[in-house]
């Protein structure tokens, strides 16, 4: 299979790889996919309460190199924004940034997932003070 | 050293420069028709062939007159099991096969089961193996062939022949075997391993592509096979078709070196897969043989990098050439069907690397492919958010994923 230079570019050169505390109050996490799906990504962001923009973001992915490529770039997209313009981000926009082919567009779609579970992770910390569902929940 | 570096012998092999310049004149030169009987370009031609029966048979232990020549090991197969099922379809109409086979045995079984054969598919043990209670458990009185691989594609394992054999024998059921992997890299001897029909192809033992045989018992018992293309009545009726004799002389010759040679390049493939593994499995937690290295193919090293995903990791050692079972890297989305039979969990079928050693490979290629395969996996474990809950000591097996 041919990748995309960018896709090359994230895989070798990885943005915002890491953990933020996932007990802050101000960080949202989210954890998507299964590891015998062949891909589960971790996505984190840290959040300006005061302003709602998001100052930092981080990920770890395990996966294929598009699956690396599309979280790594969504870390990229994250930051600067705001929790609701987040939101916004589409996996048909990574899809096209990195040139994705049909067969790795689960990649991006599991990418705009764990978007979505990180920031409904950080609503509800910020919401409800006692219950705090995660994405991950271990037995 | 150059790069890139092949190390995916199963898949195929580079044609050895000894067999291309035994095949050379036959392209130009004795270009005739195996078939041509009233002229000395025929002969020549099936001198070759005669001489490549020779050559195949003295390698498995048979004699010329029981090979068969195919395209491959593909049609050999197919050969043996559906030519198998038609001529005997009066004595029975069941087969017993297992489900690590390739994918040439499984999917004409399938075609088989639709046109009223039925077949048993013998699950295998954690270390790849059948169970031969079980095999003897599977035996009805309608069951006519056994066809069990001799060595596994993916993960090498040596399946037990002679019990096997013995089996069959007993119980008057033929005895097929796919043994694609294991010609000129173990010792094959149809006669003591008691198989009675035998699948093999040039292109994995430094021969061409496009040419195979089938090895066809002629005595005790002896195998008939209803052939499955009609034409001119070539191989004993078996298979018609004009012979492909520059690639029947590859494949003779091919069989000529390994029998030659074998004896001391398993030496040197087992040291150097040794050393690759023992280097692996010195430098990286966590990482697991599929398959049991005590019945295993010399060359083969099918191993799992927990909590790292195949395609990445080819993806990072890209100026090497080798397999995974992740699914990522096939066309169906699904992980290797072996590696999930073994019951190691998809997990680690998704972070499979398998290694396919041969003769041309070289010790420095060793080192190389260890330390970069060892640079890569550190790499992406550092990504890698099990590997990071694996450390802080969470139960992967017991987390509930948001699957999709």
């Amino acid at each position: 299979m041919a990748y995309s230079d960018k896709v090359i570019d994230h895989y070798e050169n990885p943005r915002n790889v890491g953990s933020l505390d996932k007990t802050s109050k101000d960080v949202g996490t989210g954890m998507v996919g299964a590891p015998e799906c062949g891909d589960v990504m971790k996505l984190q962001v840290q959040v300006n309460p005061e302003t709602g923009v998001i100052e930092d973001a981080k990920f770890k992915t395990f996966g294929c190199g598009s699956a690396i490529a599309s979280s790594s770039l969504a870390t990229e997209w994250l930051k600067g924004k705001t929790v609701d313009q987040a939101l916004e981000i589409k996996n048909t926009d990574i899809v096209n940034e990195l040139s994705l082919p049909p067969v790795k567009i689960h990649c991006s779609v599991l990418a705009e997932d764990a978007i979505k579970a990180a920031i409904s992770d950080y609503k509800n910390k910020q919401g409800a003070t006692s219950a705090k569902p995660e994405a991950v929940t271990v037995q | 050293m150059k790069l890139p570096i092949y190390m995916d012998s199963h898949a195929t092999t580079r044609t050895d420069p000894r067999v291309l310049e035994a095949m050379l004149p036959y392209f130009t030169e004795y270009f005739g028709n195996a078939s041509s009987r009233n002229h000395s370009f025929g002969w020549e031609a099936e001198q070759a062939t005669e001489k490549s029966r020779k050559q195949i048979a003295d390698l498995i232990g048979a004699t010329p007159k029981e090979i068969v020549f195919t395209s491959g090991a593909t049609e050999s197969n197919n050969l043996a099991l559906k030519g198998i099922a038609e001529m005997y379809a009066e004595r029975g109409n069941h087969i017993i096969t297992q489900v690590t086979e390739h994918k040439a045995v499984l999917d004409t079984c399938k075609h088989l089961e639709k046109n009223g054969v039925r077949v048993t598919y013998l699950p295998v043990q954690t270390n790849g193996l059948i169970d031969l209670d079980q095999l003897r458990d599977a035996i009805t009185d309608k069951t006519i062939l056994i066809s069990i691989m001799y060595a596994n594609n993916e993960i090498g394992v040596v399946q037990p022949m002679k019990e096997i054999g013995k089996i069959a024998k007993e119980k008057g059921i033929l005895f097929h075997s796919d043994a694609v992997q294991a010609i000129g890299k173990i010792p094959v001897n149809v006669i003591q391993d008691g198989i009675d029909v035998l699948s093999l192809t040039a292109h994995k033992l430094y021969g061409p592509k496009g040419v195979g045989a089938l090895y066809v018992q002629r005595r005790n018992p002896r195998v008939q096979i209803t052939a499955q293309m009609d034409g001119g009545g070539h191989e004993r009726g078996m298979r018609s078709g004009t012979l492909n004799v520059l690639g029947i002389v590859g494949l003779g010759a091919a069989c000529e070196i390994a029998n030659r040679e074998m004896a001391e390049e398993s030496k040197r493939l087992s040291f150097l897969r040794d050393k690759l593994k023992d280097k692996l499995m010195s430098s990286l937690d966590e990482v697991y043989i599929n398959g049991t290295m005590e019945h295993h193919l010399p060359h083969n090293l099918n191993i799992s990098f927990a909590y790292v995903e195949g395609e990445s990791l080819l993806m990072g050692i890209n100026d090497i050439a080798v397999s995974s079972g992740s699914a990522c890297t096939s066309a169906t989305l699904e992980p290797s069907y072996v590696l999930k039979a073994l019951g190691a969990g998809d997990d680690l079928a998704h972070s499979s690397i398998r290694f396919g050693l041969s003769r041309f490979n070289t010790e420095e290629e060793v080192d190389y492919v260890a330390n970069k395969v060892i640079d890569v996996v550190k790499k992406l474990r550092e990504l890698s958010p099990l590997y990071e809950m694996a450390k802080e000591g969470v139960d992967l097996s017991k987390v509930v994923w948001a699957a999709h």
